[in-house]
């Protein structure tokens, strides 16, 4: 660029204004998108869950048990949950007897792992649960099974406030905090600017949440199947032309830690539905 | 996967009118899609819904593949006497399912 400047400026006067005036959107072009992204976090008493910006229709269908699809995944979650499986031939209730054991579980997930030194989100902790103690392959990300599993588990922290006090999760909290910051994809927005800047707004005629994770694994009319909240955080990858982590990946174990910290002290909500 | 869930009330007043809710698990595949590797998928649909109280018909439906996955059907009825509301779906590639709730009409 300034080797194009320097041989215009010997050029007539008008192709050196001309070059200048380029050089100068360049220059601002360039600005624009390498400053860091300056948004603030939502004030604790300004967030709310992306259900009070719901119709009517889609919040009774998450309200009513028999009208919530993702209760289908919670029912097959608890024959799953009785179900003996592995080499040990063990269910998880063999070990998890009480009829809520996994209450408040989900609520404060991922949580800290000490021998692996990381966080671990729910659908990791079952393949660890199962490939441990069960001696039973892990299931795949996102399979039937997994996320029916994890619905069950999540269910029975409904209600219940979501919790984020572990100190050893603080350095992941940061890196988290880092991706959702951080400007990426051909688009060149950082998850910051709708969640943060601009939720409320539409986009596409539809409201930008705040992005609370308090409903996963949720039922999205869109999907028509229920997901996880690394689906999800793919979809908003992908909607920012944005290259997608493949499954399991630490950066949206980060970015789960992160959003459940920011979360903190809301209620959970799963099985949600969503638009 | 191959659940339901059913919504009626376990009891009722004679004569009154009452809201009935099922929700059954299926995928509902249009048979209009391809598949990645542009294999178009088989149409895969429940086409059709009856409920039946103490045997007798009293709602039924017919479903098409413009009706989204895990399809909700929702109605209302009068409570007569008491007994069992079955409720039936059938569909493509032999689909069948079947659920009950009992009532008791006072």
């Amino acid at each position: 660029m300034s080797h194009g400047a320097f041989k215009g400026s010997r050029r007539s006067p008008g192709r050196v204004f001309c070059l200048s005036l380029s050089t100068t959107t360049l220059l601002v072009a360039l600005l624009v998108t390498t400053i860091p992204v300056l948004t603030r976090d939502i004030p604790l008493d300004k967030r709310k869950s992306s259900y009070e910006q719901m119709s009517a229709d889609t919040r009774a269908m998450q309200d009513e048990d028999t009208a919530n699809p993702g209760m289908l995944w919670v029912v097959d979650g608890q024959a799953a949950w009785r179900a003996k499986v592995g080499a040990a031939e063990r269910s998880c209730a063999d070990c998890h007897d009480a009829p809520n054991a996994m209450k408040g579980v989900a609520a404060r997930y991922p949580a800290f792992d000490g021998q692996r030194g990381a966080p671990v989100d729910l659908e990791t902790r079952i393949n660890i649960c199962r490939t441990e103690h069960q001696q039973a392959p892990p299931l795949a990300f996102e399979s039937t099974e997994l996320l029916a599993l994890t619905a069950y588990i999540a269910r029975q922290s409904r209600g219940m406030s979501v919790e984020s006090a572990d100190a050893r999760l603080e350095p992941f909290i940061a890196v988290g905090r880092a991706i959702f910051e951080r400007r990426q994809g051909q688009l060149n927005l950082a998850c910051a600017h709708c969640h943060n800047d601009n939720w409320g707004q539409k986009l596409a005629g539809i409201p930008v949440p705040q992005g609370h994770p308090t409903g996963y694994p949720l039922y999205r009319l869109e999907w028509q199947t229920l997901g996880s909240l690394q689906r999800r955080l793919r979809n908003c990858l992908i909607g920012m032309r944005a290259e997608i982590y493949p499954y399991e990946a630490p950066e949206y174990v980060a970015l789960e830690t992160f959003l459940m910290w920011r979360a903190r002290g809301m209620p959970m909500e799963t099985p949600g539905v969503r638009p | 996967m191959a659940s339901a869930l059913i919504n009626v009330p376990p009891k009722a007043k004679r004569g009154e009118i009452i809201a009935i809710k099922t929700l059954i698990s299926h995928p509902m595949e249009t048979g209009f899609r391809h598949s990645e590797t542009g294999v178009p998928i088989p149409r895969d649909i429940v086409t059709r819904f009856v409920a039946t109280y103490n045997g007798e018909e009293i709602f039924s439906a017919q479903l098409f593949p413009a009706i989204a996955a895990n399809p909700f059907i929702t109605f209302y009825t009068i409570a007569t006497v008491s007994g069992t509301i079955e409720f039936k779906w059938i569909g493509d590639n032999g689909f069948a399912a079947t659920e009950q709730a009992n009532i008791l009409v006072e």
